[in-house]
């Protein structure tokens, strides 16, 4: 089934990993992306810049109520949680912190399982805590395909070590099968 | 927890609509996502076994309805939040308020009232608050007790006193309160100057005319009709030149409105009605 939405979540030592994948993200791959990455909440647009040098996709910041369109990158701005309504518009949500964390990877993901259903792949990054995994369940069990980055070269192994302890995912990702996932969400 | 599953959409619409019918609270446009992930929540942590008995609890016991409002609102908030707002309101705002005889200022969605003790401090810190008056509401009479009290945790003092000096403060932040065991009670030359009062963003009119309006991280958790109500709102209750504040993600950019207010102090989403 070919997947409308990338979920991506990270946590600590994650960031190595966007900037080396990124630029294997092609114009043509026809789904949006949107990565929930736990940073501190400094308001500058420093990752954006950063991630954008990385690929030809339009990488920007997630603003509240826009349209979610395929061939775009969205950031979780700093101290929000990222979630998603039936018109595929984001919202924006300043409510408790989920798992320590704002935003939290876990509301975004179950939040887009619960529209996106199986048009939804999600990719859990590394990490030392386990915000995403009950995400990742409601991913799974909305019938999207679910992703880890392998916990052997993962910086920090327990979030997708946990992620694969708890939840059948459908693939381990190192840097030599980014392409391979990417294509795995795009093919019909 | 899968929490998508225990509430529906359509017991969501249902829930919904029971709370407009039977008591007048009208959610109905706020933005689903939210919502539903609050009462999703609050089904799981009260440990209903199914959905009939949670609408029945939220239909006929008064008391859970109270708790079931304060829930499923967001009443997150912090003293001096976003230091750099705070500095922009002290330096290009409250020196053009300052010129005025008499200022009245209306936080909307006040919650429980860490932003209006802010604004206090800093309105005395500036030689003001004697000719100032806040107005404070919220949809949530219980949080607007706690607001009114002047009483908070004394756990988030350090944060908001790092918050405090960032955003410019000027003395002691320790000095606007006294502590006792895990709390603290903040000054009533602070508290005098502040008037709550229970007020619905949805379907209450304006009340006065203020030179500031402040309403920050509310209006996420609207839809955009009701966004722009609420823009209409404030703007009936604004002077011309006032200011209207809002939250770091949010913008009249989009709004009919825009055209007469000019985004005033650089990148902080603060807008000034220009005519």
């Amino acid at each position: 089934m070919k997947r409308d939405l990338l979920a991506i979540g990270g946590s600590a030592g994650s960031l190595e990993f966007l900037i080396r994948s990124l630029p294997f993200f092609w114009t043509g791959l026809g789904l949006a992306v949107v990565i929930v990455l736990h940073r501190k909440s400094n308001g500058d647009s420093t990752l954006t810049n950063l991630l954008a040098s990385r690929t030809s996709l339009v990488v920007k910041e997630v603003e509240e109520k826009e349209a979610i369109l395929p061939g775009v990158v969205y950031i979780a701005p700093p101290d929000y949680h990222v979630l998603i309504e039936k018109d595929f518009t984001f919202s924006l949500d300043y409510s408790e912190k989920i798992n320590y964390s704002r935003p939290s990877i876990d509301a975004t993901f179950e939040s887009a399982a619960d529209v996106y259903k199986g048009r939804l792949a999600c990719l859990l990054l590394s990490g030392s805590n386990a915000d995403g995994v009950t995400g990742m369940k409601a991913v799974k069990a909305a019938g999207g395909l679910t992703a880890v980055q392998d916990p052997a070269t993962a910086e920090m192994a327990f979030m997708p070590r946990r992620a694969l302890e708890e939840v059948a995912v459908d693939f381990v990702i190192h840097e030599s099968n980014v392409k391979e996932f990417l294509e795995a969400c795009s093919r019909e | 927890m899968t929490g998508s599953e225990a509430v529906s959409d359509e017991g969501l619409e249902i829930l919904l609509n029971d709370l407009l019918e039977l008591y007048g609270y009208d959610f109905t446009d706020y933005a689903r996502a939210s919502i539903k992930r609050r009462i999703t929540r609050l089904f799981t942590i009260d440990g209903f076994p199914s959905f009939a008995e949670f609408r029945y609890r939220v239909r006929n016991d008064q008391d859970y309805l109270k708790r079931f409002i304060e829930e499923i609102t967001v009443n997150v908030t912090e003293m001096f939040r976003d230091a750099s707002f705070y500095r922009t309101l002290r330096k290009d705002v409250l020196s053009v308020l300052g010129t005025y005889p008499f200022i009245r200022i209306w936080h909307a969605g006040c919650s429980t009232g860490e932003e209006v003790y802010s604004m206090a401090i800093l309105l005395k810190e500036e030689g003001l608050l004697h000719k100032s008056l806040l107005y404070a509401t919220d949809i949530n009479p219980q949080v607007l007790e706690q607001a009114r009290s002047g009483i908070f945790s004394m756990t988030h003092m350090k944060q908001y006193s790092e918050n405090y000096i960032q955003a410019g403060g000027k003395h002691d932040f320790s000095s606007y309160y006294s502590a006792s065991y895990d709390r603290v009670k903040f000054d009533d030359s602070l508290r005098s100057k502040m008037i709550f009062a229970t007020h619905n963003l949805v379907s209450d009119r304006s009340f006065n005319e203020f030179q500031l309006i402040l309403c920050r991280n509310v209006l996420i958790y609207f839809d955009k009709d009701l966004q722009s109500k609420v823009f209409q709102l404030f703007d009936d209750s604004l002077e011309t030149l006032g200011f209207l504040a809002l939250g770091a993600k949010e913008t009249l950019r989009f709004s009919p409105l825009a055209q007469r207010f000019k985004q005033y102090g650089g990148r902080e989403k603060i807008f000034r009605k220009m005519s």
